[in-house]
């Protein structure tokens, strides 16, 4: 891999920070009563948003999941905004309808977070299929989990993508625990990229921790696609700090594995990488304070949101 | 015109008007489908815009989902409303919810084309009427045209609907004739048709039922008694008003549907007419309907679980008779 520039470093640090942060405000808020129902953190994952959105195009589409908030932001979406839907205000991304597991946005070209686990894979070939028939250049990253790929959309999908040649990836966050069932007691191939090979499509599998490593192994992924050469398929090793959701303590992740993981810690990474590429302490740190600031915006205008209005909710309700 | 070659004529018409028209199902193109529906359209359209799938109901589902929202209109054939069940979650989960749950920002116009029914012995995963399990979701659309100028009118309105539309035939009708106007129309969705007008009774059904309530009305008839008609044709949305509009008139309703009677459409009908024109109810409600059973096998079984012209005529006799004990 080609050694990547201290610039695009930085702002992958800058999107890795603003996700961790996010999340970490997010649970601050939610045990502060102020965001109800489930909410899945990408703590430990950011690496992975990080490097494949670095690697995409503005114009390129996401189909992503439950455990979203990360791929949102990568993408693009509006830290106020995204703050606002997991409070349930009119301001947020879906007005206060969808919620933390439904994000989307045409804007960014965020085809949508999916609350059904592989949900939404057949909608990303889908979205393949139709940039095909026009004739666009554009590509979607369909993100997707080692839980899902025990259930059969998950295999129609890539059976789908690869018999069209469609400008699909499938990233495929290994965090190796599908809610509390470890991978390993789940699928009998080492690594799940393997399973590429039933498809007829190209399959690796990559430190989802280090947001470069990423980066580097979609490029030739995106190449593929581009050039109407069909699907690939990026499993992404990781593990989250933490249980399935901002409920779940995770007692059942051993204490070995989480503090190895933890030590291999995607901001850290990152950090380390800034470092050799000789940015100085200061520099990060004034850009974590840049997140900061913006998180304190973001939670501000969330909570001086507005709630949607029942009025019009029972007016469309009225409509059919 | 057969319902069959309406429904080319119209899937043909559309995918000339609208270039993002494409179809996709099992054995649609090469073979044109297993009721001929989409014969011809591969070499008309070619391969890009008439696709035939793997035996993947979920997955080319789904992928009619994400073409849709992503800008195209797709019409995906689901070789019979009992498959659909195995793209349940894509149907339910997915394209109902997308708008709503976009706050109304996404849009889903999606047709899938499907079909049901029993009559030609093909046992119980191939016979179903399930209109009930997709009536009950909200964010779909229910269309089930009984003739071949509604199928072609309605499903062109279907395909210009920016919301997902579950568009049911039913095997029995594909080879019926019917008049079908020359010159270009499209029928709204959400609006009921009187097939027969009458004043004594307000008969409704839908889909190939309607056949058999017109047959009824004839019998009737020979014995005075005058039965209007009502074709429902789309379910969702319903056109409620027609159906009060018509019982306000005769004073008695029945229900024919083929589909079994437990949790159907037909109890949803009976409730909104007991709440709204309760007043004007000279009998109870009568729904004739399905059994509650799988659809069996032997072709005498399958005739005593789905509704024949008989029983259609003995429930509106006896809507007359309990009519004319409250009068007396």
């Amino acid at each position: 891999m080609s050694e990547i520039g201290a610039d695009l470093l930085m702002s992958m640090y800058e999107t890795a920070a603003t996700i961790r942060r996010f999340e970490q405000r997010a649970i601050e808020q939610y045990r502060l009563g102020n965001i109800r129902g489930y909410l899945h953190p990408y703590l430990g994952e950011e690496a992975i948003a990080v490097g494949t959105m670095a690697a995409l195009e503005a114009d390129d589409y996401i189909v992503s999941t439950h455990r979203g908030h990360g791929h949102a932001i990568a993408k693009g979406h509006d830290l106020g905004r995204m703050m606002a839907e997991l409070f349930g205000k009119e301001t947020g991304y879906c007005r206060g309808r969808g919620g933390s597991m439904h994000v989307a946005s045409r804007a960014v070209r965020n085809l949508g977070a999916n609350g059904i686990v592989g949900g939404g894979l057949a909608i990303a070939a889908g979205a393949a299929l139709a940039i095909k028939q026009r004739g666009g250049s554009e590509i979607v990253a369909a993100f997707c989990s080692d839980g899902s790929s025990a259930n059969g959309i998950w295999h129609e999908s890539l059976n789908l993508a690869a018999i069209w040649d469609l400008p699909v990836i499938f990233v495929l966050e290994n965090n190796q625990y599908a809610v509390s069932t470890p991978i390993r007691d789940s699928a009998r191939v080492e690594h799940l990229s393997q399973r590429a090979a039933a498809y007829g499509m190209p399959g690796l599998t990559v430190d989802g921790n280090d947001a470069a490593i990423v980066y580097g192994a979609m490029q030739e992924p995106i190449r593929r696609a581009r050039a109407g050469q069909g699907p690939s398929l990026l499993e992404c090793m990781t593990y989250r700090h933490g249980g399935h959701h901002v409920n779940d303590p995770g007692l059942y992740l051993p204490q070995e594995d989480l503090q190895r993981w933890k030590a291999h810690d995607p901001l850290g990474v990152l950090r380390g990488r800034l470092a050799r590429a000789g940015v100085e302490e200061a520099a990060i740190a004034a850009m974590d304070e840049r997140v900061e600031r913006r998180m304190e915006e973001a939670v501000e205008f969330a909570s001086a949101s507005p709630n949607p209005s029942v009025e019009e909710f029972l007016m469309e309700v009225a409509e059919l | 015109m057969k319902y069959r070659e309406a429904l080319r004529a119209a899937l043909q018409e559309e995918m000339e008007r609208d270039e993002t028209v494409f179809c996709v199902g099992e054995g649609i193109a090469e073979r044109g489908g297993s009721y001929k529906v989409t014969e011809g359209l591969l070499a008309r359209f070619g391969p890009g815009r008439v696709l035939d799938t793997p035996l993947s109901e979920a997955g080319f589902v789904g992928l009619g989902i994400g073409a849709a929202i992503a800008g195209r209109r797709p019409v995906v054939e689901m070789l019979f409303v009992d498959f659909l069940l195995l793209a349940m979650d894509q149907v339910v989960n997915q394209a109902a919810k997308y708008r709503f749950m976009s706050g109304g920002e996404g849009r889903v116009p999606l047709v899938i084309r499907t079909q049901g029914g029993a009559g030609n012995s093909l046992a119980g995963q191939h016979s179903q009427s399930l209109e009930a399990l997709y009536y009950h979701v909200p964010g779909l659309k229910v269309v089930m045209p009984s003739t071949p100028r509604d199928a072609k009118g309605l499903l062109k309105a279907a395909i210009r609907d920016d919301d997902p539309v579950v568009f049911i035939e039913h095997k029995l009708l594909y080879m019926t004739e019917g008049d079908v106007p020359d010159e270009e129309y499209v029928i709204p969705l959400g609006q009921a048709d009187v097939k027969r007008s009458g004043s004594d009774v307000t008969l409704v059904s839908w889909s190939h039922m309607v056949l058999k309530s017109l047959q009824a009305a004839e019998e009737l008839a020979a014995e005075g008694i005058s039965t209007e008609v009502i074709d429902l044709r789309t379910l969702v949305p319903m056109d409620t008003t027609c159906v009060l509009d018509s019982v306000r008139r005769t004073g008695r309703l029945v229900i024919a549907q083929e589909a079994i009677k437990r949790g159907g459409v037909g109890s949803d009908i009976a409730a909104t007419v007991a709440e709204q024109a309760f007043d004007a109810l000279r009998a109870p409600i009568v729904r004739v309907a399905g059994r509650n059973t799988t659809i069996p096998f032997s072709l005498a079984l399958e005739k005593a679980a789905v509704p024949q012209v008989g029983d259609i005529v003995a429930g509106v006799r006896s809507v007359m008779l309990a009519g004319a004990q409250v009068a007396g």
